[in-house]
């Protein structure tokens, strides 16, 4: 069964419509890009995932409809969303962050492995402990983003441009510990990327939007070495 | 000096109340942008309902922790029923109902208790101490309750899951969703304390101004001065600068007085105290808009 099954999703802003019923699915386990043009509704699509804006269609992450629920009841069911932008909570410290993302989590002992988890997968973290997370460099904010995320103990993760506006290496070094993620912690990953070359590195399934639908889908491997595919669709 | 002393613990006295208020109305200003106006009548409608449990026989110190949970649950259901359906409303909207909201309780505290002062016994021992030639027993007692209380608070915000859940929420809502905290109950929860912490401020104040239903409008000026001198989006800084009111005002009658008395010229004496604290505020704001203490955040972009 796929964790997650996406059917008709149509998405508003308003009285403008971003999505046209967008339908895809994910086996659990991988990790599945979404690619896209800028407004093609990426990010529109993790918003709507998370009930973060209004939508139609249904959405069901574990054979379990959750359109039409809250976004913290979504987010508590096992989808952690690394948002656009970071949404790093800039006045409190890099543990207040993290814990904040535990906070729901009955399980104790289990949040208590999941952090000692993220140190290891980022050190710098746990250097920067007690420091005020507004203060910490963008590649850091980003691997802040993604623990947060992961304290959850989520089983699917949204991930929103991890590598907007980072330099080469870090995205590599982001992207690596990304892969280690998903083989080690069992978590499945959706990622959205302007960068298509780098995210069908990472992929083992693509999806492309073209303003708001569905425009082609297909292996990673597949859609990377198609050069007609690439040019028409990608760009590259 | 001796007199200058009793000016600056009474002015003490008077800040910690203030610096409750300030504290209330900062706990709603953070996670709406709103300012609670009816925030003063709330606490003397707590004050009005902790003397009727006195006069029906109550312990005071039995009779406050009720009035604190009931105050509590007003200021939640008033979030959760009445401002709830306005989220996203014109701010214009939510302000109308801020003064709905005071004339509410203002004539509901009329119609039930009526408008003629009653006295509210102090519920501290009159009895001498060490220094009770500076400040008397029942201001003592304020600043002892109010600062326990500011305690108790700071301890909460700062160690417990839940309040660190709180204030994630009140800086980054969307932040806070993703991590799974409940926006909505936070918000509600916000408005419950404020009201539990009116209670206390209006509680404590009432033995000292008597009780009736006006008793708490020039307090909630000072309370707001105070908020604003501090910073309205510092909830420490806010309580600092309720303090700072306090004091302020009471040093200057003094030396009003002392002027007055040495070159028998009057400037300003206790009649001009809330109209020097509030040049005082809107000093403040036009050399730092933030507050004294309000902090720029830190960003990187
Ligand atoms: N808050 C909003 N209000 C109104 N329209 C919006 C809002 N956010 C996005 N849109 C519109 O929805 C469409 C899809 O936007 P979306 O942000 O999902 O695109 P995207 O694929 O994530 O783009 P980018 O690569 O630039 O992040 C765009 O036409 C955009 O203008
Ligand atoms: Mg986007």
């Amino acid at each position: 069964m796929a964790l997650l099954e996406v059917e008709g999703l149509k998405a508003y802003y308003g009285q403008t419509q971003a999505l046209h019923g967008v339908s895809f699915a994910l086996e659990p386990g991988g990790i599945t890009t979404l690619l896209g043009a800028n407004g093609a509704g990426k990010t529109t699509t993790l918003r709507s995932l998370c009930g973060m804006v209004r939508t139609e269609g249904s959405v069901r992450f574990d054979g379990r409809p959750i359109s039409g629920r809250a976004t913290e009841a979504i987010v508590r069911l096992g989808v952690g969303h690394v948002p656009e932008g970071r949404g790093t909570f800039t006045n409190l410290t890099v543990d207040e962050n993290l814990r904040v993302a535990a906070y729901t989590r009955r399980d104790k002992a289990a949040a208590q492995r999941d952090l000692d988890m993220v140190f290891e997968y980022f050190p710098i973290l746990k250097a920067r402990i007690s420091q005020q997370a507004g203060t910490l460099s963008g590649g850091e904010q980003q691997m802040l983003a993604i623990s947060r995320a992961l304290m959850l103990g989520p089983r699917l993760m949204l991930l929103d441009e991890p590598s907007f506006g980072l330099a080469p290496l870090i995205v590599q070094e982001i992207f690596r510990i990304m892969r280690r993620i998903n083989a080690e912690a069992k978590v499945s990953m959706l990622l959205v990327e302007q960068n298509a070359a780098l995210a069908l590195e990472l992929a083992d399934h693509a999806y492309v939007l073209e303003t708001g639908r569905v425009v082609m889908s297909g292996k990673a491997s597949v859609v990377k070495s198609d050069e007609a595919i690439r040019k028409s669709y990608l760009g590259y | 000096m001796e007199q200058l002393i009793q000016q600056i613990a009474s002015g003490i006295a008077n800040g910690a109340i203030y610096a409750c208020l300030a504290l209330a109305l900062v706990m709603i200003f953070v996670s709406t942008d709103h300012i609670n106006f009816a925030q003063g009548e709330m606490a003397m409608f707590s004050a009005f309902l902790c003397w009727q449990l006195l006069d029906w026989g109550l312990n005071f110190w039995i009779a406050l922790p009720i009035v604190v949970v009931v105050s509590f649950l007003i200021g939640l259901s008033i979030e959760r029923v009445i401002l709830r359906p306005l989220h996203g409303a014109p701010v214009l909207s939510v302000v109308v109902v801020f003064i709905g909201l005071l004339a509410i309780f203002h004539s509901l505290a009329g119609a039930i208790w009526t408008h003629t002062i009653k006295a509210f016994p102090s519920p501290f021992p009159q009895v001498a101490f060490a220094g009770s030639g500076y400040i008397g027993p029942h201001q003592l007692g304020m600043i002892a309750v109010t600062v326990g209380l500011l305690g108790a608070l700071f301890a909460f915000f700062r160690f417990t899951p839940l309040g660190l859940a709180m204030r994630a929420a009140a800086q980054n809502p969307a932040s806070a969703r993703l991590a799974g905290v409940s926006v909505d109950w936070m918000l509600a929860l916000g408005w419950g304390l404020a009201a539990a912490i009116g209670a206390v401020a209006g509680t404590m104040v009432a033995p000292a101004v008597y009780l009736e239903p006006n008793m708490m409008a020039s307090i909630l000026l000072y309370g707001f001065a105070g908020a604003l001198v501090g910073g309205i989006s510092s909830p420490g800084g806010a309580v600092a600068g309720g303090f700072i009111v306090g004091v302020l005002e009471n040093l200057v009658a003094y030396f009003g007085n002392l002027l007055e008395k040495i070159t028998g010229f009057y400037l300003i004496g206790n009649g001009e105290k809330l109209t020097v604290a509030l040049i005082i505020v809107i000093t403040v704001l036009t050399l730092k808009p933030s507050g004294l203490f309000g902090h720029v955040t830190v960003k990187r972009v």
